[in-house]
């Protein structure tokens, strides 16, 4: 059962991954549209097709915590013991992110929407980075029971390579959704405009991923040994292969199943994580079964996530449906019937 | 001094982080709180609205419940982000009650967080899908929406049952719990009251808070339909709602007396366990059990505790120093539980008034009176709901789990300094964030009074006379024919957008 809740966990991570991933990327992309009148259709583009989604996207990421803490509490009790900082400034970076956004939406006014995009990008940027290095902390092997709190656990190579690339691959979701969205909004000067980004996204996670072979082999042994060989190799393999036909879909001008290659590619890079790591949740000192909760706790965590998944995810699949098909539209001003009001200047 | 000594001990026990720690939980929380009963209440309060407006073909209902959804597009956000900061602090400042108890009461969170999810699709079908989407569809769609919000209420209440009345485990030699019977630790004895009683206050708050809203159009004079509608329906929700939360705060507080006898000694100053106890409205508890002002009512703690002046009423000696509030503490949970009841009470009054009228007189009290109260009635609804977690929250001090572990024990071995540096941060974050947050929402009144001062100037019930400034999204065109476009007025005066009103 313990077994089965953590890889339910490594799938929650997958899907914050993937889903909060590629928020996170378009809020890269954000971070780089340029000055007001340059970025003024990406950012278009990206306000429109987050708006909807993002709050949902981000649900993940509390639903992995809750799971962390109910059926593995020395485990979370441990990794925000050891890995404080960097979590803290997610925190901050996560309400930063979230308000800038929603607060960006309705301003009327060029300099107060300057400043809440500005909040929105950099912590767009720098979320996704401390969440990357705090899994490659623990990838690493830097945190066990009772580390206390100290830069030793994630000021090192692999962390940093780890946020780098959790960065990077953010930046290449958002860029090949964004290329679907501007397709679907009929946009079609963007669609070129995120397919070069996606591309050379791409290029980062291959260019980071490649440097950090070398790099991690002796700072992250275990994990790294689990990932060369065995079912680590075979979903890396496959995750490699889902890159590379996302980049040919791309560049064949095939929008449709680009988003799902792109999706599989990094889900598979987490489970490819996960496989490594087995049977430690913190290599080398704490395994699943020594971390796992109470056995009764365990069998009604996954009872409750089952009736979860089957009353959350005819929603969630509705929402994501109405959601590509156009039909989810903010409020205008005309439907809410508002003026102008004094000093507004967009 | 033996006080002082015991105040030494205490102190000695006490890690530093300790009070930087509770001091960012109490910031967060007292922020996120603020927050809640929109969350919770406001989708039903819009649908009620949706409803009217769908069934009776208003149009001005139709414009409320589109105006109360953009204002939720923002509060929702903001709502999540600052909740998904307190799942962060059960880690970064209580990892040891996490690390300990976790998988005892842990579960509760576990529906919350899956309701939440649930919550967050619907809102967002809710929020994006009043242009496209079928009238009705996207109503029944919105539907579940207070569903979720119960249901994910109830995980989060469950879960602080738990700590004020743990059970469904047991200890082994080394004090670890075991056996652990999740039926037993979700269904505490106190999660029956407190949940009611904090449902009933969520709806209470978001319907006064919103009618507040309107009371105030309606004092500057603003008397017409809509301001009448926007008042009468979030009003007559929170109005019936009154005298239910008096009945259920009543219970609640009994409840207490039951299962926390030394909480109920700190809400109400009772310093050694006795009967006929006298009651004290406000008053400050003294470090030596006396209590120095407040209003005395003989025998009246009694009576209110047993419905009889010989009931017994355990004090807060009852157990050691070290085992109960500090009299600073006791004083701060009796001040929140007054205030609490005491603006409960008027609340109660002004129910009654809004009753009256509307049952003998079929309309809305005339007095201005009644207006200004019902303005503010909103804003006092907000402190009693910070003053009703202040009462549970500080009541069950020193205690993180009720008798099993002290705060002290669960905080993080992380640095003090780090910990005053993080609540710097975020209360300069927070302060820009609701601040942005208000200043956002009070634009938006702004924009739609605007509009609707030039639509009455033109003397005509069509919404719009001239052409919008923007028609659609703000970073440029779309292709799509917008209804506005062109500065057309949108269908039938209706202001429905495409996807029609029926």
């Amino acid at each position: 059962m313990a077994d089965l809740i953590a890889w339910v966990m490594v799938l929650a991570i997958a899907a914050y991954a993937c889903a909060g991933g590629t928020d996170y990327g378009a809020g890269f992309w954000d971070l780089l549209a340029g000055g007001a009148e340059r970025g003024r259709r990406p950012r278009w583009l990206i306000d429109h097709a987050m708006a909807p989604v993002w709050e949902v996207n981000n649900v993940w990421l509390i639903f992995l915590l809750v799971i962390m803490w109910t059926g593995f509490p020395t485990l979370f009790q441990a990794v925000f013991g050891a890995l404080w900082l960097p979590l803290a400034l997610a925190a901050i970076g996560l309400v930063l992110r979230g308000a800038g956004f929603a607060l960006r939406k309705p301003s009327r006014r060029l300099a107060r929407r300057r400043v809440y995009g500005a909040v929105f990008a950099v912590s767009s940027l720098l979320t996704p980075f401390f969440l990357g290095a705090v899994l490659g902390g623990i990838a690493s092997g830097r945190v066990a029971v009772g580390t206390p709190a100290s830069a030793d656990a994630w000021a090192h190579t692999t962390p940093v390579l780890t946020g780098l690339l959790a960065v990077a691959a953010t930046a290449f979701l958002g860029a090949v959704f964004l290329c679907s969205d501007a397709r679907r909004f009929g946009a079609d000067d963007l669609v070129d405009y995120f397919r070069l980004r996606a591309l050379l996204a791409f290029a980062a996670v291959v260019v980071l991923a490649i440097a950090g072979l070398p790099l991690t082999h002796d700072d992250a042994r275990y994990v790294w040994e689990g990932l060369t060989r065995g079912l680590g190799l075979l979903l890396v393999a496959l995750a490699a292969v889902c890159g590379l036909a996302t980049v040919l879909l791309l560049l064949f001008r095939s929008y449709g199943w680009s988003r799902f290659t792109s999706v599989a590619s990094v889900a598979l890079t987490v489970g490819a994580w996960g496989c490594a790591q087995r049977p430690y949740l913190l290599p080398t000192s704490l395994t699943v079964s020594q971390a796992a909760g109470a056995a009764h706790t365990l069998r009604w965590l996954a009872i409750v996530t089952v009736i979860a998944i089957v009353l959350v995810g005819p929603p969630l699949v509705l929402l994501y449906r109405l959601d590509t098909l156009g039909e989810l539209e903010p409020l205008t001003d005309a439907d809410t019937r508002a003026a102008g009001s004094p000093g507004d200047d967009l | 001094m033996l006080s002082t000594a015991v105040q030494a001990v205490h102190l000695a026990n006490t890690p530093p982080q300790l009070l930087p720690a509770r001091e960012l939980m109490a910031f967060t929380l007292a922020s996120h709180i603020l927050l809640v009963p929109f969350g919770v209440a406001l989708p039903f309060i819009t649908l009620l609205m949706h409803h009217r407006a769908l069934r009776r073909d208003d149009a001005v209902a139709l414009l409320l419940a589109r105006r109360w959804s953009a204002v939720m597009a923002v509060q929702f956000a903001i709502g999540i982000v600052t909740g998904t900061v307190l799942s962060f602090e059960f880690g970064l400042l209580w990892p040891g009650m996490m690390g300990r108890w976790g998988d005892v009461f842990g579960l509760g969170f576990g529906v919350e967080a899956w309701a939440f999810f649930l919550e967050a699709v619907l809102i967002a079908i809710y929020l994006y899908g009043w242009r496209r989407l079928k009238p009705w569809t996207h109503f029944w769609l919105g539907v579940p929406l207070p569903l979720a919000a119960l249901l994910g209420s109830f995980g989060i209440i469950a879960a602080n049952a738990w700590m004020n009345t743990p059970q469904g485990f047991r200890l082994d030699a080394r004090g670890d719990p075991v056996d652990v019977d999740v039926r037993q630790a979700v269904f505490t004895p106190m999660l029956g009251p407190e949940y009611w009683h904090f449902v009933v206050a969520m709806f209470m708050t978001a319907g006064y808070l919103v009618a507040g809203v309107y009371a105030v159009g309606w004092l500057r004079g603003r008397r017409d339909h809509y301001h009448r509608l926007g008042f009468t329906v979030p009003f007559t929700v929170a109005a019936i709602l009154t005298p239910v939360q008096f009945v259920l705060g009543d219970s609640a507080a009994r409840a207490v007396f039951h299962k926390q006898p030394v909480k109920f000694a700190a809400m109400e100053l009772v310093w050694t366990t006795d009967t006929h106890v006298p009651e004290y409205v406000f008053g400050r508890l003294n470090s030596d059990g006396t209590i120095s002002g407040g209003l005395r009512i003989p025998q009246l703690d009694s009576i209110l505790a047993g419905f009889k002046p010989s009931t017994r009423v355990t004090g807060l000696t009852s157990v050691p120093a070290a085992d109960r509030p500090t009299a600073v503490q006791a004083t701060i949970a009796h001040w929140a539980f007054d205030i609490m009841v005491t603006v409960g009470c008027l609340l109660i009054l002004l129910a009654l008034w809004y009753g009256w009228c509307r049952l003998r007189h079929r309309d809305l009290p005339r007095s201005r009176w009644f207006f200004r109260c019902a303005a503010v009635a909103g804003v006092a609804c907000l402190v009693t709901v910070e003053c009703g977690w202040i009462t549970t929250e500080v009541g069950r001090q020193p205690w993180i789990v009720y008798q099993h572990m002290r705060v002290s024990e669960a905080v993080t071995t992380t640095r003090a300094g780090s910990l005053w540096a993080m609540l710097g941060i975020v209360m300069v974050v927070y302060a820009a964030v609701f601040g942005a947050f208000l200043a956002v929402v009070l634009k938006m009144r702004t924009r739609w009074r605007i509009a609707d001062e030039s639509a009455a100037d033109d003397g005509s019930a069509a919404p719009r006379a001239e052409p919008p400034p923007e028609t659609d999204t703000p970073y440029g065109p779309r292709s799509e024919p917008e209804a506005a476009a062109g500065g057309a007025a949108p269908g039938g005066g209706s202001g429905r957008a495409p996807g029609g009103a029926p």
